[in-house]
């Protein structure tokens, strides 16, 4: 036990020495959210924000017997009406406006008699602008042929409400950190798995197959710590790292969460009607993703010194470990896809499951029969792990290959 | 005192198939003494050395070293002996004194004893202008000179040098000439591989020639001068090398 702990302290004096290694393990996981997560919100915001300012320049094409819903349609204040030209279609293609407005022949004559035709708004699908131009034409259109219906009702001296026997309305009962955690929690699985991955692959590197690199691995093995002790201090130092950056993501998750709360940069994403997501990461969230992270780093971390030290120098365990990455961040991703719940098959396959339960425990979900289960089999996998890397260290064909 | 008995290594590679790289070797070292393990490149010497140092563990045979047995006591024989080869480099991002320090502690040391042979080793190699100056800054000469110390700290009875003073300046090497036969003077059981033969002129109180990964004659020079009735050290070894040496790839 004492050596192992002399060889985890000589470790760590050289990795805080190692500017790669400081910069995975403090700066990365402590910027990647602020930046992706705040930077992305942003950017979003800023656009559908920007697209909502904007008045978009709408054409009504045809309509020249038709004055009256000519006239409505210019008095709309959210709309930039411009004459109309015969290239309306290429225009709208050519995003020089954002919609047009075809209008029927005889329209105000027909809708005088009884019944006019159908106005037919020409967008470009897909895109936000035009999709928020339409949409308000849409209403406002609805809104005029609903005023007409009521004053016909009312000439007839019918009641209002004939047209509308009931109402619907939408609300959500969800409460609001579980409706935002539903995607925030698929973000986080995703960086505590890479940032898990991230922060323990420099040092696994570093201190495997980048000691054959400098030539020490044979100055180490002459000395009389033995080879279980020495990779159980190397493993520990590699495991730290990882925890560390797993921790400082979960904080960083945390403050910048309930910044973004605060500035009320969601508030423009949404209608002003709609409350605003719940996006704080509360501390009880924090605290038990960063418990089931640790199994998941003695995983990644026994593994990542398992395969790198198969490798005879720093860029040859990096071509081996950057292929892993991918085939890593498939259950990560899985695990941010739109109904992908926990099950009992999904509890057990490693990485998706605890991506998965991540998931729930920013939502606020807490089954316990799923978190033991999950923890439980993590830790096999991770106990697995460690073993393969105990034994690969006793091996002479792994630790002098040439 | 270390005892070499039937010492054999062989590995599996791809394209040759077995590799008898150390086949049936046995000598006897003792205390006060310098053998000398000399051969050319691929002829067994580094694995040889390396068993006995218990980095690599013997496919057959085995060896003592201060009565432990390296394969029953790997870690017993390593705290009894000092390895040094041009291979066993420094950790770059730790001092001359920390680097020293770090096996001191793996030895068992405890931190008063440490401190004193630190400072004492220190004084004697006059490495105390770059004690807190990291491994990676220190100049070829300095690194040498950390080694040694890496190896002293213990103070260990058995002394394994591997071609050490391969690729060093002659200053560089002079210096780990002197202090291999300090070590003898010191009483430690010394053994060096090499294929210099001033070296093994300048040091040696037994040789074995090795080829093949087996001893081909074994004892002081002026034996096996008698023996091969040759006087030039060069000749000698080639007499007795020759019929044995295969061309090989290594």
């Amino acid at each position: 036990m004492r050596n192992i702990w002399i060889v985890y302290r000589k470790e760590l004096t050289e990795s805080l020495r190692d500017r790669r290694t400081l910069i995975t393990t403090f700066l990365v996981p402590l910027l990647i959210i602020p930046v992706l997560g705040a930077g992305f919100t942003a950017v979003m915001a800023g656009v559908i924000g920007k697209a909502k300012k904007e008045k978009p320049s709408v054409m009504i094409v045809g309509g020249t017997d038709s004055p009256g819903v000519v006239a409505v349609l210019q008095n709309y204040s959210r709309i930039e009406a411009v004459p109309a030209t015969p290239d309306w279609k290429n225009k709208i293609i050519d995003k020089e406006i954002r919609a047009a407005v075809e209008i029927p022949e005889h329209f105000d004559d027909e809708l005088a008699k009884g019944h006019a035709g159908t106005i037919k708004i020409d967008i470009y699908g897909g895109e936000i602008k035009s999709e928020l131009a339409a949409g308000n034409l849409e209403n406002y259109l609805k809104e005029y042929r609903d005023n007409i219906a009521t004053e016909r009702l009312e000439a007839n001296h019918l009641p209002t409400d004939l047209l509308k026997p009931f109402q619907v309305r939408r609300e959500s009962v969800a409460p609001p950190e579980k409706e935002a955690g539903a995607i925030l929690g698929g973000i986080i699985a995703y960086a505590l798995i890479l940032m898990c991955l991230n922060g323990a692959m420099s040092p696994a590197i570093d201190l495997t197959a980048g000691e054959k690199e400098r030539g020490t691995m044979e100055t180490i093995l002459s000395s009389p710590v033995s080879r279980t002790h020495l990779v159980l201090g190397k493993f520990l130092l590699v495991l730290t790292a990882s925890m560390i950056t797993a921790l400082l993501l979960m904080v960083s998750a945390g403050v910048s969460s309930t910044v973004l709360q605060k500035s009320h940069t969601l508030d423009q994403m949404t209608e002003a009607s709609e409350p605003a997501p719940h996006f704080a990461l509360g501390p009880k969230a924090i605290v038990s993703v960063v418990i089931m992270a640790v199994p998941l780093a003695v995983l990644f971390s026994a593994g990542l010194i398992t395969i790198a030290l198969f490798a005879k120098s720093n860029k040859e365990a990096q071509s081996y470990i950057a292929p892993l990455m991918f085939l890593v961040l498939i259950p990560a991703v899985a695990a941010m896809l739109p109904g992908v719940d926990l099950t009992l098959k999904l509890a057990i396959v490693p990485l998706l499951n605890v991506s998965l339960l991540c998931k729930e425990l920013v939502s606020g979900e807490y089954h316990w029969n799923y978190i033991v289960l999950i923890f439980a089999s993590t830790c096999v996998y991770a106990a697995g792990a460690l073993f393969l890397a105990v034994k690969m260290f006793q091996r002479e064909s792994v630790l002098f290959r040439s | 005192m270390i005892e070499a008995l039937n010492l054999c290594k062989r590995f599996q590679d791809k394209k040759r198939g077995e590799v008898r790289a150390v086949d049936g070797v046995s000598f006897i070292c003792r205390p006060g003494e310098i053998y000398g393990l000399l051969g050319a490149n691929g002829a067994g010497k580094t694995t040889t050395l390396r068993m006995l140092a218990t980095i690599l563990e013997p496919t057959e045979g085995t060896a003592r070293l201060c009565g432990h047995d390296i394969v029953e006591h790997p870690e017993r024989v390593r705290a009894n002996c000092g390895f040094l080869s041009t291979a066993t480099a420094l950790y770059p991002r730790l001092t001359a004194q920390e680097m020293v320090e770090y096996f001191g502690k793996l030895n068992g040391l405890d931190a008063v004893t440490l401190k004193k042979r630190i400072d004492d080793i220190f004084d004697r190699l006059d490495m105390n202008d770059f004690r807190d100056r990291r491994c990676d800054k220190l100049s070829t000469g300095m690194k040498q000179k950390t080694s040694i110390a890496r190896t002293l700290v213990h103070d260990p009875p058995v002394m394994i040098f591997d071609e050490p003073t391969l690729g060093l300046d002659i200053m560089t090497a002079r210096t780990i000439i002197e202090f291999i036969r300090e070590c003898r003077d010191r009483g430690k059981t010394v053994i060096f591989s090499t294929h210099v033969m001033r070296e093994v002129e300048k040091l040696c109180d037994n040789v074995g020639i090795i080829q093949g990964g087996k001893l081909l004659a074994e004892g002081t020079l002026e034996q096996l001068r008698q023996r091969h009735g040759e006087n030039d050290l060069e000749e000698l070894f080639v007499k007795i090398v020759a019929p044995h040496y295969v061309t090989e790839t290594v």
